[in-house]
C-alpha cells in the first residue's frame, strides 16, 4: 500500500478527479448551449419561416441570404420598442428587487419572531405561474375594477391610478409585477449568505465599537459580494426572459408599449413564421448580453485569482 | 432558535425593533395581495366575477371551483382536472432537482477548492449559458432528443432540464463555498482525506442555506416550465403547468376564471411545501455556521 | 449517482418501448380545445373513433390561439415524431403542405365527394396543388355584432343597417350614458373589428384587394384612410378601461347591459347561452352594418401528416369521422360555428347559428365569402401581424389615421 508507485498513481488520480468530475457539466454546456448559438447564427443568415426544412431527398427548402434578415429587424420599429423597453425594465428591475431583497434578508436576520412564517410568504410568488397571477395583476391594477375603484369608493374621489393602461407607464406596472415575483427569492439568496458569515469576525469587530450601520456597511456587505454576483445573474436572466409575465398582464400592450425582446424573438419565431428574422433577434441579444456580462464577469472573477 | 439568538453579534433596540416589524409587515401586505384575489375569486360563483365583483369578498361561498379544476375541469377531451398531471410533474421534478443540485455541489467545490488553469474561463462559459434564450433551444433540443430516442420520455425531459439548471446550481455553489476557508480543505487533504471525503465530511454539513436556495430555485423553474414539458412530453405524460395551461388558456372558450385561479393555487402547493419544508434549513445552517467558526 | 444515471436508463427504455407499442393503431391528436364545451365536443370525435376501436392519444396544448401548439408541433416534426392530426389555421395549412409534410387525403376525399360540398373559399385552405392535405371542422365568422336587446329597446334602437345608422345608434347610447361599444383592447380584437370595418367602409372588392392581393395602392387609398377614420370613431366610443380587457368581459359588458354592442365572431355567442340568455329575446345577432352580404370567416381543420407516404387506415377513419355530418352538427352547436359542408341540415342550432349557415351559404354562392385577415386567413401569419401592429397602434392613439396608412403600406411590404 505505501509504495511510492502507488501513492504517486493515488496522487495523480486526485488530480484527475475534480476534472473528470466536472466534465459532464462541461460537455453538456457545450453541446447544449454553444452549439445551439452556432445553430442559432447559421439560422439568422437564412430564410427560414417554420423551420430549417431538410425535405426527404436532403434538399434545403431555405436559401442563405445573408445579413438580410438584420437589416429588416433595424427597420422595425417593433424591435426599437422592444429594446427601449428592455433597458427600462431590466435597469428598474435589477435595481429594486436586489434593494428590497438586501433589506428583507438584513431584516430578517435580526432573530426575527416568526421568521418561519415570513419566509415562505415573501417566497410564495415564485411558486405561481405567471398565466394566472398575470390576471390578478391585470384586475388590481384595472382603473375600473381595482385599486383604483377602491380608494375612490373610500372617498377620496381623485385618487388615479391607470398606468396599466397608459402607454408612457404600463412597463413600469410590468416592472411591479416582476418585482413582486423575484424579490422574495433575492432575499433568500442574500439571507443564505448572511448565514454563511461566520460570527466571530462580527463579534471581534463590535468589540472594536463598530455601530451596526458601520458593521453592516464596511465587513457584512462586501462579504456578500458572490451573493451580489448570483443575485445579479439570476435577476439579469429572468429580466431577459419575462415572457409570461408580458403575455398575461399586457399581451405586450397598450398598443405596443409593453413588448419586450423575449415576446419579439417569441412572435417572430413562431407565431409570425419568420424564424430567419426571429434568429438574428436572438443573435443581436446575445450579443447585447455579452457586451454587459462579459466585462462585468471579468472584473468580478479577476479579482478573486 | 434560542441557541442561535445568545450566539449573533447584532444588537438593536426596541424602536429599532418595532420599526423592523412594521416594514416587514408592510411587505408581507404586498406579496399578499394578488394571492387575495386569487383566493377570493376562487371561491366566488363565476356570474359574481363577470358581474364586476373581482376585488369582493364572496357573497356567495363555493368551493366547487376548487373540486372542478382538481378532478373534473376539461384539459383535453376528457374531463380529468389536473389531478393525473400531479404525478407526472414529480416524477420530473425530483430527479431532475437532485441531479443538477448534485452536479452544481461538486462543480463549486471543484472551480474553488480544486483549482485549476482556466477555472475561471470555464466558469463564465457555464455562467454566461444560463443567459440562452429558450425560444433558440427548442428545435435543435428536439433534433437532438429524436436522436437519442428520448423525444416524448420523462428521461428526455429531465435531461433537458439539467442540462439548463446546471448553470445556476453551478453559480449558487461556487458563489457559496468562495466564502468557505480553504485551509480546511488543505489540512483534511495533508491528513490523507480524498476528494469525496472532504466534500462529504466538511464542505456538505455547511452547506444547508444553499442547498435550500438551490433546490428552491430548481424546483420552481422545472415546476414552472411550460415550454419544454409541452414541446418534449407526450400527452399523457405531460406535466402539471400544461395542464393548467390548458384549463387557463382558451382563445374561444368560455373563461371560468374562478376554476382558473383555484387550479393555478392547486399546481403550486408543491412549490409551496417546499418552500416550507425546505425553509427550516435555513435555520439549521445558520447553527452549522456558528460551529464551523 | 452511478444507482441513479442506472434507473434512468431503465425508465428510459421502459417508455420507449411503452410509446411505439401505444402508436400501433391510435391517432395522435395535437389540438387547443380545452375549454369546457369544445373539448367536449371532440370527445364526441374520440368516442366515435373508440367504436370502431381506434384510440385516441390526446395532446392538447392550448395557448396563444394556438400558437403554443404550432411551437410543439415544430417540435415534435424536428424530432422525428409528428402527431397523425393537427388543428390549425389557414396558412400554416398551406406552410405545411408546401413543405411536403402533410399527407394526400385524395382517395378518401373523392369516395366521400369533399369537393361538392365544402366551400371553394375554404377548399383554398384545405388543399396543395390540387391535393386534399386536411380536413376542415368549422367555419367561424367574424363580421358579427352582439347587442343587449333590452339595452337597444329602451333607447328606441333599431337593428341598424348602414354605418350612419350605426353612428347613430352609437350617439344614443352615448347620450344615454351607456358605453356604446364593448370592446377588449388586444391586437387581435382591434383587428377582428377592423376586419369588419374595412369591410363595411370599402366593400368586398376593396377588402379582397387590400387584404387577400395585398395591392399597395388599395393599402395606401383614401379607402383605408376612412376605414382608420371609423376606427377612430370606435376607439372614442369604447370605456376608458378596453386596453388589455378578455373578449369574454368585454361580452360580459354587453350580457350585464353596461354596453350596446361588441364586435366579436361567433364565439362570443357561447358566453350569452353560458348567462342563460336567449337569441334574438335577450341578445340580438346581427352583420356588421354594411356587410350583410359579406361573410368573414376563419376555420378550424385537422391537417394530417404523411405517415411514411401512405393514408393509414386510422388517419383516413379520423378525416372521415372530422367530416361526416353527425360530428359537423353535435361540435359545432357547441362551438358556435357553423359546419364546414353546406349540405347539413342545420335545425338542431339555435337561431343565430341557422342564421349563420343561411348566410355562408349564401355568400360562399354569390362570391362573397372571404377569409378574415385577423385570424390568418387572407394573408400568411407575417403579414397578418404586421397589419395587427398598425391597427393597434393606430387604435391607441400611436398614429392619426394618415400615418397609419402610410406605416400600413410599409409593414406589409416589409412583411411580405
Amino acid at each position: 500500500m505505501s509504495t511510492a508507485a502507488e501513492a504517486d498513481f493515488k496522487t495523480r488520480l486526485q488530480n484527475w478527479i475534480p476534472k473528470l468530475v466536472l466534465s459532464p457539466s462541461l460537455a453538456m454546456v457545450l453541446i447544449f448551449v454553444y452549439g445551439f448559438i452556432l445553430f442559432t447564427v447559421y439560422v439568422s443568415f437564412t430564410d427560414s419561416r417554420i423551420l430549417p426544412f431538410v425535405d426527404k431527398d436532403g434538399q434545403r427548402t431555405f436559401d442563405l441570404i445573408g445579413l438580410a434578415n438584420y437589416e429588416k429587424l433595424f427597420k422595425l420599429s417593433h424591435w426599437e420598442i422592444a429594446l427601449t423597453n428592455m433597458a427600462v425594465f431590466a435597469g428598474l428591475y435589477i435595481v429594486v428587487c436586489t434593494l428590497i431583497g438586501l433589506t428583507l434578508a438584513i431584516l430578517l436576520d435580526q432573530k426575527i419572531r416568526g421568521e418561519g412564517f415570513l419566509r415562505p410568504l415573501y417566497l410564495y410568488p415564485m411558486a405561481l405561474s405567471f398565466i394566472v397571477t398575470g390576471t390578478a395583476w391585470k384586475w388590481f391594477l384595472d382603473p375600473g375594477i381595482g385599486l383604483e375603484n377602491i380608494v375612490q369608493a373610500w372617498g377620496w374621489e381623485n385618487f388615479e391610478f391607470d398606468w396599466i393602461k397608459n402607454r408612457d407607464f404600463a412597463i413600469y406596472t410590468v416592472v411591479l409585477a416582476a418585482v413582486w415575483q423575484t424579490s422574495g427569492f433575492v432575499m433568500a439568496m442574500f439571507l443564505a449568505g448572511l448565514r454563511g458569515i461566520d460570527n466571530e469576525i462580527l463579534k471581534a469587530a463590535q468589540m472594536d465599537g463598530a455601530s451596526n450601520w458601520n458593521l453592516y456597511r464596511r465587513i457584512i456587505i462586501p462579504q456578500l459580494r458572490p451573493a451580489f454576483l448570483s443575485a445579479f445573474v439570476i435577476l439579469a436572466h429572468l429580466a431577459i426572459k419575462t415572457f409570461d409575465l408580458v403575455i398575461a398582464m399586457t399581451g405586450g400592450g397598450p398598443g405596443r408599449a409593453t413588448e419586450l425582446p423575449a415576446t419579439f424573438m417569441y412572435s417572430y419565431t413562431f407565431s409570425r413564421n419568420q424564424m430567419g428574422i426571429g434568429a438574428s433577434s436572438a443573435v443581436i441579444m446575445l450579443i447585447t448580453i455579452a457586451a454587459i456580462m462579459i466585462p462585468y464577469l471579468y472584473a468580478e472573477l479577476k479579482e478573486k485569482k | 432558535m434560542a441557541v442561535a439568538s445568545s450566539d449573533t453579534a447584532i444588537r438593536t433596540g426596541r424602536f429599532t425593533r418595532t420599526l423592523i416589524y412594521v416594514v416587514l409587515l408592510l411587505f408581507v401586505l404586498f406579496y399578499i395581495l394578488p394571492l387575495y384575489i386569487m383566493i377570493v375569486n376562487s371561491v366566488k360563483p363565476l356570474s359574481e366575477i363577470t358581474g364586476g365583483g373581482m376585488m369582493s369578498l364572496p357573497s356567495a361561498f363555493t368551493i366547487e371551483p376548487w373540486a372542478k379544476a382538481w378532478s373534473t375541469a376539461q384539459v383535453g377531451v376528457e374531463p380529468t382536472g389536473l389531478r393525473p398531471y400531479f404525478w407526472n410533474s414529480i416524477s420530473m421534478v425530483v430527479p431532475a432537482v437532485a441531479i443538477s443540485t448534485v452536479l452544481g455541489a461538486l462543480n463549486g467545490y471543484i472551480l474553488t477548492k480544486w483549482r485549476f488553469r482556466g477555472d475561471t474561463i470555464l466558469f463564465g462559459l457555464m455562467l454566461f449559458s444560463c443567459f440562452i434564450p429558450f425560444q433558440i433551444v427548442l428545435i435543435p433540443m428536439a433534433a437532438i432528443l429524436g436522436v437519442l430516442g428520448l423525444s416524448g420520455t420523462t428521461a428526455g425531459l429531465v435531461l433537458v432540464h439539467v442540462v439548463y439548471g446546471v448553470g445556476f446550481s453551478t453559480l449558487y455553489f461556487r458563489n457559496y463555498y468562495a466564502a468557505f476557508p480553504t485551509e480546511l480543505v488543505r489540512a483534511a487533504q495533508i491528513d490523507g482525506a480524498g476528494f469525496f471525503q472532504i466534500f462529504w465530511r466538511i464542505l456538505l454539513p455547511s452547506s444547508g442555506p444553499i442547498i435550500v436556495v438551490c433546490v428552491i430555485w430548481q424546483f420552481t423553474n422545472i415546476w414552472n416550465d411550460f415550454l419544454f414539458g409541452a414541446s418534449f412530453a407526450s400527452g399523457n405524460g405531460a406535466p402539471m403547468t400544461v395542464a393548467l395551461n390548458n384549463l387557463v388558456q382558451s382563445s374561444t372558450g368560455v373563461k371560468e376564471y374562478n376554476v382558473h385561479f383555484a387550479g393555478a393555487i392547486l399546481a403550486a402547493m408543491p412549490t409551496l411545501l417546499v418552500y416550507i419544508v425546505a425553509g427550516r434549513y435555513f435555520v439549521r445552517g445558520l447553527m452549522a455556521g456558528s460551529v464551523k467558526g | 449517482m452511478n444507482k441513479v444515471i442506472r434507473t434512468l436508463k431503465l425508465t428510459t427504455a421502459a417508455a420507449a418501448f411503452s410509446v411505439s407499442a401505444a402508436y400501433a393503431e391510435d391517432v395522435e391528436v395535437l389540438h387547443w380545445w380545452t375549454s369546457g364545451g369544445e373539448a367536449a365536443a371532440l370527445n364526441v370525435l374520440k368516442q366515435d373513433l373508440e367504436t370502431q376501436g381506434i384510440g385516441w392519444q390526446d395532446m392538447p396544448v392550448a395557448g396563444g390561439g394556438g400558437t403554443e401548439a404550432m411551437t410543439v408541433l415544430r417540435a415534435r416534426v424536428t424530432a422525428g415524431d409528428p402527431p397523425t392530426a393537427v388543428q390549425a389555421l389557414g396558412f400554416d395549412i398551406l406552410d405545411w403542405g408546401n413543405q411536403g409534410a402533410l399527407a394526400n387525403l385524395n382517395d378518401l376525399a373523392a369516395q366521400e365527394g369533399w369537393d361538392e360540398v365544402v366551400p371553394e373559399a375554404l377548399q383554398f385552405f384545405a388543399k396543395v396543388d390540387g391535393k386534399w392535405i386536411s380536413a376542415p371542422v368549422n367555419v367561424h365568422s367574424t363580421n358579427w355584432v352582439w347587442a343587449n336587446k333590452s339595452v337597444l329597446d329602451a333607447n328606441g334602437i333599431a337593428v341598424p343597417e348602414t354605418w350612419e345608422d350605426f353612428v347613430a345608434a352609437v350617439e344614443t347610447l352615448k347620450a344615454a350614458g351607456i358605453t356604446p361599444i364593448a370592446h377588449g383592447g388586444q391586437a387581435w380584437q382591434d383587428a377582428t373589428v377592423f376586419d369588419a370595418v374595412a369591410m363595411s367602409a370599402g366593400g368586398p372588392e376593396f377588402y379582397k384587394a387590400a387584404f387577400i392581393d395585398l395591392d399597395e395602392e388599395t393599402l395606401g387609398s383614401d379607402t383605408m384612410k376612412e376605414a382608420f377614420d371609423r376606427m377612430a370613431f370606435i376607439r372614442d366610443n369604447v370605456d376608458d378601461n378596453f386596453s388589455g380587457r378578455d373578449w369574454n368581459l368585454a361580452t360580459a359588458m354587453v350580457i350585464n347591459g353596461e354596453a350596446g354592442f361588441q364586435m366579436m365572431g361567433d364565439w362570443a355567442k357561447g358566453e350569452f347561452l353560458n348567462a342563460g340568455k336567449v337569441p334574438g329575446e335577450d341578445f340580438l345577432c346581427f352583420r356588421f352594418p354594411g356587410t350583410q352580404d359579406q361573410v368573414t370567416f376563419n376555420a378550424d381543420q385537422f391537417m394530417m401528416f404523411d405517415q411514411g407516404g401512405t393514408v393509414s387506415q386510422e388517419q383516413a377513419a379520423l378525416a372521415s369521422a372530422i367530416l361526416s355530418p353527425s360530428f359537423q352538427i353535435a361540435f359545432n352547436k357547441v362551438k358556435g360555428s357553423v359546419p364546414a359542408r353546406t349540405d347539413v341540415d342545420g335545425s338542431e342550432l339555435d337561431a343565430c347559428g341557422q342564421q349563420g349557415m343561411k348566410d355562408l351559404a349564401a355568400a360562399a354562392s354569390s362570391g362573397n365569402l372571404f377569409g378574415s385577415m385577423a385570424h390568418g386567413h387572407a394573408a400568411p401569419a407575417s403579414v397578418k401581424n404586421a397589419v395587427y401592429d398598425v391597427v393597434t397602434a393606430h387604435f391607441n392613439g400611436e398614429y392619426d389615421s394618415e400615418t397609419a396608412v402610410l406605416e400600413l403600406v410599409d409593414a406589409v411590404s416589409i412583411a411580405k
